[in-house]
């Protein structure tokens, strides 16, 4: 397997541009969380032509919706959410300037076409490893839709958040050449 | 009749809720670490390693494993010569599942109307509760959060009984392809056979809670178990969705007397994160 690869936000430059679907990397720096609901709320005011609560210019979201922090922990469990939920969205943030995107699961075509065409970078993190990965969070503050709870939008500071390339700026896609590889042909139910 | 009120019922609910969210039953584990031997492929090798490191952390630090502490899916297998007082199960559940995700700092992850408001509950109240009435003078409690990632991959078919045990097969593997990373795999099939639509998705999610990879009694049952693991395992989804040759854990399919013209088939997936935990007052 390749070297890890530290990668820092924002992801402004070039630095994605050298990322490949299937390597590894130690993300650092800011990056905000949404999910479902908020993503409806980003869209909605986009299309009313409203400010956003937050700057998605080389920004990452991070696909989670943590569990409530211990006293004296800065968040709870907080792994990835299932990205496919934010497909609808997705494409419009990447219009408005978002450069990476932290989740698990597979993305529609229609996401990895705007991927490629904004030169974003979807990582995959290791579904259900909540409490490893919050391990790796420094700080966590609510910056828009508190009343969503756990599905408010926060800012976190993340250290060496372990990631796996998912989708490159190219438009490679991991999950499809890696599950071909190991594929017994046999088992093909479709087609 | 004994009495017993439905305080004990609060309290032991709150205690399950945390124990089932922070810590994995050992035979899950045990699958894992089997799962980690077996796994072909590097990566999936380290990605299981994560997943155990993880279910090492969160027992330690009695953290939830995954932010997604998940509905709360409870199962009350109710002795007949039990009296319940002091107040109303459900509510009484309810009071268990409000302390237990409070008190757990557990993620409250129910919305009150699925449809147009979605706002969430605030206290991850009501949970799903299933009672069973059985002789006896026991009352077994059993606490399974269920995540949405998982659960949103499962399916239901009417097939027919010219479709077989084939038919069942097919669809499984079908179901399974076609969730493909989704559900966090390795994943526990759950499947449920017969009865009506209603009664093959509840025997799906019991099947959940059998003992992994123990097989079905009939053999013939247990032998098509054993088929769809193989077809499953033969996808190359494996861990995480990232290639592999372990993408199931087991499959478990349960099975209930129907009509002639009839064969429901349900499929519930659930996540390497199989939690549930249980009590008998």
């Amino acid at each position: 397997m390749d070297r890890v690869k530290q990668v820092t936000t924002p992801l402004s430059g070039g630095v994605l541009e050298e990322l490949r679907a299937g390597d590894r990397v130690l993300l650092s720096g800011e990056v905000y969380t949404a999910r479902d609901a908020a993503h409806r709320r980003l869209v909605e005011l986009m299309e009313a032509g409203r400010a956003l609560p937050v700057d998605l210019r080389d920004r990452v979201i991070y696909y989670v919706g943590p569990c409530p922090a211990k006293p004296g922990q800065p968040i709870g469990s907080c792994g990835p959410t299932t990205s496919g939920r934010m497909d609808t969205y997705t494409p419009r943030l990447l219009e408005a300037g978002l450069k990476g995107m932290i989740g698990k699961g597979v993305r529609k075509p229609t996401v990895v076409e705007a991927i490629r065409r904004w030169r974003a970078v979807y990582f995959i993190a290791v579904g259900g490893a909540g409490a490893l990965l919050a391990k790796r969070v420094l700080s966590a503050q609510v910056v828009a839709f508190p009343e969503l709870g756990p599905e408010a939008i926060f800012r976190l500071e993340v250290e060496d958040f372990p990631v796996i390339v998912g989708i490159d700026t190219r438009g490679e896609d991991v999950y499809a050449s890696a599950v071909a590889h190991y594929r017994i042909s046999a088992s093909r139910t479709q087609g | 009749m004994r009495e017993i009120h439905v305080g004990r019922i609060q309290e032991t609910v709150r205690d399950l809720c945390i124990r089932a969210c922070c810590e994995l039953p050992p035979d899950v584990l045990a699958a894992l670490e089997d799962a980690r031997r077996r796994e072909e492929s590097p990566l999936g090798r380290e990605l299981l390693g994560q997943v155990l490191e993880n279910a090492a952390v969160a027992s330690r630090e009695n953290m939830p494993l995954c932010q997604d502490t998940g509905l709360a899916v409870v199962f009350v297998v109710l002795g007949q010569g039990v009296r319940l007082v002091g107040g109303d199960l459900q509510g009484a559940v309810d009071e268990g599942v409000r302390r237990g995700y409070a008190e757990g700092y557990l993620r409250k992850s129910v919305v009150r109307d699925p449809i147009f408001a979605r706002g969430n509950t605030g206290d991850n109240t009501p949970a799903s509760v299933y009672v069973e009435v059985v002789p006896g003078d026991d009352l077994r409690i059993v606490v399974l959060p269920k995540g949405a990632g998982s659960e949103n991959m499962g399916a239901l078919k009417m097939l027919v009984p010219a479709d077989g045990p084939d038919g069942i097969r097919k669809f499984v593997v079908e179901t399974v392809e076609r969730a493909g990373p989704n559900p966090c795999p390795p994943i526990i099939v759950g499947v449920g056979v017969g009865g009506m639509m209603e009664r093959a998705t509840l025997l799906a999610k019991k099947a959940l809670l059998r003992t992994v990879g123990a097989p079905n009694p009939d053999p013939a049952v247990a032998d098509l178990e054993r088929a769809i693991l193989s077809d499953i395992n033969s996808l190359g989804i494996g861990p995480q969705g990232l290639g592999g040759r372990v993408t199931a854990l087991a499959v478990h399919i349960e099975t209930w007397p129907t009509h002639i013209a009839a064969m429901p088939v349900a499929v519930n997936l659930q996540c390497w994160a199989a939690r549930h935990a249980e009590a008998v007052l």
